[in-house]
């Protein structure tokens, strides 16, 4: 225990030293935020069914920092960790592998959490954001979402036989769910066809779950979300325990 | 308890390549043991298997009482492992590692004297990223050492540092033994086995070919002596060859070899080209090393 808790200690300054990981977690989504709410502020609008474009906006971005940090912190950490021979180092000691594992999903969910709440207390206090929805449900949709990208990254990181293809597949992934997924540019402005397309990317559960939630949708209204963030955490876990390896 | 490590019949195979071919032997508490030969002898693969970081395809492998399959966990607490290759996160400080290391143990040492013990009090505050090579190593053996190990494995300990560097780690290991612990480690210097440790196996394609002291290895070679001086003028080589024990005498210009054993051969040689009034210079001798003993053992000349 307590090397576990000295290991979560760790990683989290390694994370805050890694100035890349850093800024897209935590600083990235407030420059999207003073860019977007300076265009379009936060003016109620019929466009987004009475809401303003920073409501709307929040919870996707939300969904961004959880993209980024699944499957781009995550897979690259990970990867790298195996290909330079740290996991080696930590395995010759007897620490327990789920130990290495609970202090990557704990750092990385406290840094996903951070970057969130950032967001949320720059919106209330530049746009006058609104909430409409139960706290509690949103944190367990954001729970949900999080560890089902994590195990996403997991899964990049295991099958990848090096950190670069790691970080490639990482990227691959991780744009086209960026612009599509209604994380960055609203899904109205998306056409028709590109729609359905979405519907294929596990971040557009993400963003439609949130925003959802968001505006105090019941998560009756949101079951195929759930299911499909569920199935992709449960097989994500299962094929890593699978495919992982120490070096 | 007298033996620290036994190894019967270890065998490991990759695929089609047997890496270790049936290697059987003790290492005593207390000693310090190398293992010795070419790159991709096995010598990893064995130190691996006897950490229980790797799953032996045959034999059995017990350390320190513990087979080190079962009783991975408990055995890791036990000993201290310094890897040929690994690394640390490039931005975590010396400290931090070494702090966060000793966390991982049920007992551990106090890690600021150890830091100071290793020369590296100064540089605490230095992200791992920014240490030399040397220095790097001797954070890895303040990992290896933060639990107080029984038993401290050193997988090719010196590759890659300068001279000075090594010689400053021969002198670590032998701290490690003083301290009372045993010693296992491989490398592919024969100088370093010959200078470091109190027994020697040396190994070649995953099989032990020879296992002693390297003063009884080297005896056990029966391997000539040289003696090697420079004449001015020419003179009767025969004077040489009939001093006792000497089995060769070579001529190359000036320079003289004279091959032959016996304890008394120089004195012999020295003494012959007194009598016949040949002035010298230059006059050494050269003694079988390990290396000639791997030379002779396997007939393959070992790359430093």
């Amino acid at each position: 225990m307590r090397g576990l808790r000295k290991l979560t200690w760790v990683e989290a300054k390694l994370f805050l030293r890694e100035p890349a990981a850093a800024f897209f977690t935590l600083l990235f989504p407030l420059v999207m935020l003073f860019i977007f709410g300076s265009i379009y502020g936060n003016e109620p609008t019929d466009y987004f069914d009475g809401h303003g474009a920073v409501d709307v906006s929040v919870p996707a971005y939300i969904a961004m920092i959880i993209a980024t940090v699944g499957l781009l912190s995550i897979t690259i950490n990970i990867a790298v960790y195996r290909e330079n021979g740290i996991l080696r180092r930590y395995r010759a000691t007897p620490l327990r592998p789920q130990a290495i594992l609970a202090a990557s999903v704990l750092v990385n969910l406290v840094m996903t959490f951070l970057g969130g709440l950032l967001l949320i207390l720059a919106a209330r206090a530049v746009y006058g954001l609104h909430f409409e929805g139960n706290a509690v449900g949103v944190l367990l949709a954001f729970l949900l979402s999080a560890l089902s990208f994590f195990a996403l990254g997991f899964v990049i990181a295991s099958v990848s036989p090096t950190a670069r293809v790691a970080q490639v597949l990482g990227m691959v992934l991780f744009y086209p769910m960026l612009f599509l997924s209604g994380a960055t540019i609203p899904w109205q402005e998306l056409p028709e066809w590109l729609r359905r397309f979405s519907e294929f990317l596990p971040l557009t559960h993400v963003v439609t779950l949130l925003q959802g939630l968001w505006f105090g949708e019941p998560f009756g209204d949101h079951l195929k979300e759930v299911a499909v963030l569920l199935g992709v955490l449960v097989v994500g876990v299962l094929i890593t325990v699978e495919t992982f390896r120490w070096e | 308890m007298e033996t620290a490590i036994v190894v019967e019949g270890l065998r490991k195979v990759y695929g089609e390549v047997v890496a270790v071919d049936g290697i059987s032997f003790e290492v005593r508490r207390g000693e310090i043991f190398g293992m010795v030969g070419p790159n991709g002898a096995g010598k990893t693969t064995t130190i691996e298997c006897i950490e229980g970081l790797r799953r032996p395809d045959g034999g059995t492998v017990t350390t320190l009482g513990l087979d080190p399959q079962r009783d991975g966990y408990e055995l890791r607490e036990r000993i201290g492992v310094q890897l040929q290759e690994s690394a640390l996160p490039n931005r975590i400080k010396v400290w931090e590692a070494v702090d966060m290391f000793a966390s991982f143990y049920r007992r551990s040492v106090e890690w600021e004297p150890l830091l100071e013990r290793l020369g590296l009090a100064e540089k605490r505050n230095t992200d791992f990223a920014k240490l030399s090579g040397g220095q790097k190593q001797r954070l890895f053996i303040a990992l290896a050492l933060i639990n107080d190990p029984e038993l401290v494995f050193l997988d090719e300990l010196t590759t890659g540092l300068d001279p000075q560097a090594r010689r400053a780690m021969w002198q670590l290991v032998f701290d490690i033994r003083e301290q009372g612990k045993t010693v296992f480690l491989t490398t592919h210097f024969m100088e370093e086995a010959e200078r470091l440790c109190d027994r020697v196996a040396i190994v070649d394609d995953g099989r032990i070919v020879a296992l002693d002291s390297p003063e009884k290895l080297v005896r056990s070679l029966g391997a000539e002596k040289r003696v090697l001086f420079t004449v001015e003028r020419a003179f009767d080589e025969a004077a040489l060859r009939a001093v006792p024990g000497v089995t060769k005498v070579e001529r190359n210009g000036e320079r003289i070899t004279v091959y032959g054993t016996g304890d008394r051969l120089v004195g012999g040689v020295v003494n012959a080209l007194e009598t016949g009034g040949v002035p010298f210079r230059d006059l050494r001798t050269e003694q079988p090393t390990l290396e000639d003993v791997f030379l002779a053992l396997t007939g393959k000349q070992i790359r430093g």
